[in-house]
This record gives structure tokens, sequence and C-alpha cells, in this order.
């Protein structure tokens, strides 16, 4: 113990592979092994927490009677409505928000206000104005993750650096070309981080729609879960959330990689 | 404009009010005159407005008084005519090193296969024959210079403004890269306007060095440097150096006593 604190563990220190997946690998067994303790033990209550095997079971029961993939489906297809529409207009206007005074001052006043707005706040009148269906959701999730969006790639795009804007000017371009040839370029691999963590935010604001109004979807799996006091069910829709984020989140990595070569490692 | 001179500063002076505190003069009458094919070289101590002046020059700012002007026309916003080096390091992330050398070519609409000339024969001078695929973050702070060098001179302006290239370069690296920037100079003889606040680098690379002075920016003299060409870094242990060093450092030196005092 002594040595690998030794070897490891100073601030910002590279460790190897094999120690990095290691650490994690044995985080994961640490906290399976509390959960199969608490769980066959008999120390919790197994309608408060399910054992691992009855998770399992509800799963395989699940994905045969095709609930799961259906309410997954449904959820993914919320989430990526909203996000992606959100996405569409929030990059652009954020670049153009964060380096051009204009645009900030006509819209940074607004989404300043709208942004400390509890997204749930607005269900309700969202329910009143849309209905309970796919569109209300699309509606959260759009605002949700739309004006934070906003605030974070301006940001990415307020610290693009002056001078790679100058030489760009010195070497001919015009304000068209410094605004297509290098701003956006410059502000890509920060756009794609953004995306990334705002799209786990989505997951957020979705299961919220879901549990307060909602015939389908994971939300509502669990909370359909909960009525019937099957903490087997409501074990799987929390997990299958986690891994669909983890999974989404290395795609995002996968993506900047290929697309962004140059920015990798930052 | 007068006569021969290639570049004019004209009576300069730079001023701005910030947001609290009393109106800053950044630079005042500077007039300044470089000759066609002339390397000129300011040195001052940090704070004396050297970095403003030459992004005057490139059009990046205007002047609150006074004129700048390029083969007889007056500057009024960047152009490819004055390319510049930056000491930040200033490349193009997204481009490996022979897009960035052709950026302002591309922009120009120059055919491909005129821009590939263009860039190795450039980057053959800088000496990265090889590295035209390597991505920015591959390369040392040296070469990543070398290629904004490159990419400056690719554009074949009229005039080539540095601004402390080398200033955040090892001591090592520095020499190697004035020697370099000498050489290509030799070969190209392009005007060029280079800023320090490294006395030895001046007086190195000058054709003339004009010693500035801080608060408010002024040019307090010119000295001609006759140490004659070609030259290496051997020239910084010569006498006609020591004397040149002396007087240039006597100079820096009253503007920094009377600075602080």
């Amino acid at each position: 113990m002594r040595s690998f604190i030794e070897a490891y563990c100073a601030p910002k220190q590279e460790i190897p592979r094999r120690v990095y997946l290691g650490v994690s690998a044995l985080v994961g067994l640490v906290l399976l092994a509390g959960w199969c303790l608490l769980a066959y033990s008999g120390l919790v209550r197994p309608d408060f927490l399910p054992t691992p095997v009855a998770v399992v079971q509800a799963a395989i029961k699940a994905i045969e009677n095709g609930s799961l993939l259906a309410n997954t489906v449904f959820s993914v297809s919320e989430i990526m409505g909203g996000f992606i529409l959100a996405s569409i207009v929030a990059v652009p206007l954020g670049i153009l928000m964060g380096s051009f005074k204009v645009v900030e001052a006509a819209i940074e006043p607004v989404t300043n206000f709208v942004r400390y707005l509890p997204v749930s706040a607005l269900i309700p009148l969202l329910i009143l104005w849309v209905g309970i269906g796919i569109e209300e959701k699309i509606a959260v999730i759009f605002i949700g993750t739309f004006f934070q969006q906003l605030i974070l790639i301006a940001d990415v795009s307020r610290l693009v650096s002056h001078d790679l804007l100058d030489v760009s000017y010195t070497l001919g371009a015009d304000r068209r070309t410094v605004v297509t040839r290098v701003l956006i370029p410059a502000t890509m691999p920060g756009v794609m981080d953004t995306l990334r963590v705002t799209l786990g935010w989505a997951w957020t604001y979705l299961v919220v729609a879901e549990i307060v109004s909602a015939d389908q979807g994971l939300g509502y799996f669990i909370m359909n879960s909960m009525r019937g006091l099957f903490t087997d069910r409501i074990f799987l829709g929390i997990m299958v959330i986690g891994l669909l984020g983890l999974l989404t989140d290395q795609l995002f990595k996968l993506i900047k990689n290929l697309l962004l070569p140059w920015a990798a490692g930052r | 404009m007068a006569g021969r001179a290639k570049l004019v500063i004209d009576n300069v002076a730079l001023r701005f009010e910030p947001k609290h505190g009393p109106p800053v003069t950044a630079l005042d009458n500077i007039f300044l005159e470089v000759g066609e094919n002339e390397f000129s070289v300011i040195v001052g101590p940090s704070g004396c407005g050297k970095t403003s002046l030459l992004r005057l020059v490139a059009g990046l700012i205007k002047p609150t008084e006074g004129a700048i002007y390029l083969d007889g026309m007056q500057v009024t916003k960047p152009g490819k005519d004055r390319g510049m080096v930056f000491q930040s390091y200033t490349l193009f992330p997204w481009l490996n090193v022979q897009d960035n050398v052709e950026f302002g070519l591309k922009i120009g609409g120059l055919p491909l296969e005129e821009r590939r000339d263009i860039s190795s024969r450039f980057l053959a001078q800088v000496g990265l024959t090889g590295f035209e695929r390597a991505y920015p973050k591959h390369l040392s702070g040296g070469m990543m210079q070398r290629v904004a060098l490159a990419r400056a001179l690719a554009n074949d302006p009229e005039v080539l403004l540095m601004d402390e290239p080398f200033g955040a370069l090892d001591s090592q690296t520095r020499a190697l890269m004035q020697e370099m920037l000498l050489e290509i100079w030799q070969r190209s003889s392009k005007t060029v306007l280079f800023i320090t606040h490294d006395i030895d680098e001046s007086i190195l690379l000058g054709d003339r060095v004009y010693v500035m002075t801080a608060r408010p920016g002024r040019i307090k003299e010119m000295v001609e440097i006759d140490i004659p060409r070609p030259r290496t870094v051997d020239v910084l242990t010569s006498p006609e150096f020591m004397s040149i060093k002396r007087r240039i450092m006597r100079s820096i030196h009253e503007e920094a006593t009377k600075a602080l005092g």
C-alpha cells in the first residue's frame, strides 16, 4: 500500500493503463460486493433493496415481454428530439454570442433569466400548453439544455485566442473568412465537450418529465414499478439509464477523436 | 511621402481611456522610417508600447493621431501585404503544417499545385521538410515559430512584422532561430520590422535599432548597426558589438531608472 501510494499518487501524474483499469475494476467490484452483502445478508429488506440476481431476472423478463426495449426506444427518441433541436440552435447562436458583442447584448440577459428557472417548475405550464405527449418531453429537454448550452458554448467561443483571429487578418482573411475558417473550427473541441456534458443533463430532465406525467419511457417504467413495489424493476430502469449514459459518453469521445483528431487528448 | 522609405510611421500617437483611472498615452510622437529591404528593430522595456506599435502597423488597431504609410498608401486595416509573426503560438491547431503555411494562399484562391510548391519551398527554408503532415500539437515551440514564419513568408508580404517571435523559446533554440532568420533574410531581403526586449538580439539582427522609452512610449534614439553581414551569433562577442550594446544599455537603463523613480 505504501509503495502503491509512493509510485502512483503524485498530483497530475500519469499512471500505467493496467493500474488505471485495475483501480476502476476494483471499485466496481467493491460496490457490487457491498450490494450483495446488504441484500443477501438480510440487513436490508428485499422490497427496499433487491438482490443482483433479482434485477437480472427482472431484466430478462422485461426484455422477453418487450417492455424494456419499447420504453428505452421511446425515451431515447425523446432525448434525441429535444437534444438535437436544442443543439442545432444553440451551437451557432452560442458561437456568435461569445464573439459578437451585439449578439451577446441581445441574448445574454434573457438567457441568464431563463437559465435560473428550474425546468421542473415549467413542466405544469408545458403540460397545459402542449399536453403530456412526446412534444412536452421534447419541450422540457429543449428548455433544460438549450440555455445551458448557449452559455457554455458562448464561453468556448469567447476563449478563442485573439491572436489566432488577428494572425488570420494579417494573412489576408476578411471577417467572414475569419468566422468560417478560424473561429468556428477553433470552437469545435469545446462544442463537442459541451454537447457531451449537456446530453447527460438532458437525461435528468427527461426522467423528471416522465415521472411527472407519461405513459411510456424509462421514467414511466421506474415510476410504474414503484407503484407495485417492484424495486428490482426500479433498479433495472436506473441501471439502463446509467448504461445508456455511459454508452453515449463513450460514443461522444469516439466521435470527437474521429472528427477532431487534432484535438485528441485535450 | 518621404523619399524612398518603404514603411513610414508618421507622428503616431495612441491613447485610450480605461473604464477606471486616467487616460493612458501608450505611444506618443512616434516617427519612424523603414527603408526597402531594411531590417529594423525596436528594442524597449516591457510595457513601452512596442507591441501596440506593431499592431498599429499591421492595421489591427488604429492610431489616435498620425498615420502609417506603406509604399505611400495609408494603412487603414490589416492586409496580407503586412505579414506578422506573433510571440504567442498562433498556428491553427486543426491544420497540419503544410495547410498552416498555405492558409493565406488558399484563401487568396491560389491553385493547389502552386500552393504546394510555395509551401514546400518555405518549409525547406525553415528546415521543416518532412513535417508537412504533422499537427501543431506534435511540434516544439521552436518548430511552431518556424512554421509561423514560413506561413508569413509564403504570403510574400511587403513587410514582415515580428513581435518578439523568439521570446518564449529557450536561449539555445533562440540562437538557432536567430541564425535561421538572418539566413532567410539575407536571401529574401524582405523589409522587416522586428520587436524585442533583448538587446543582443536587436544588435545581432538589425540594420537599425530604435530604442523605445516607456510611458508614454517614444522613440528615444536610433542606432545604426554597421557590423558587416552576413552575421552569425559569433558577432555577439566582437568588440564593436560590445560598444554598441553598452550604448543601448545605457540608454535603456536611464529610462528604466526614470520609470522606477
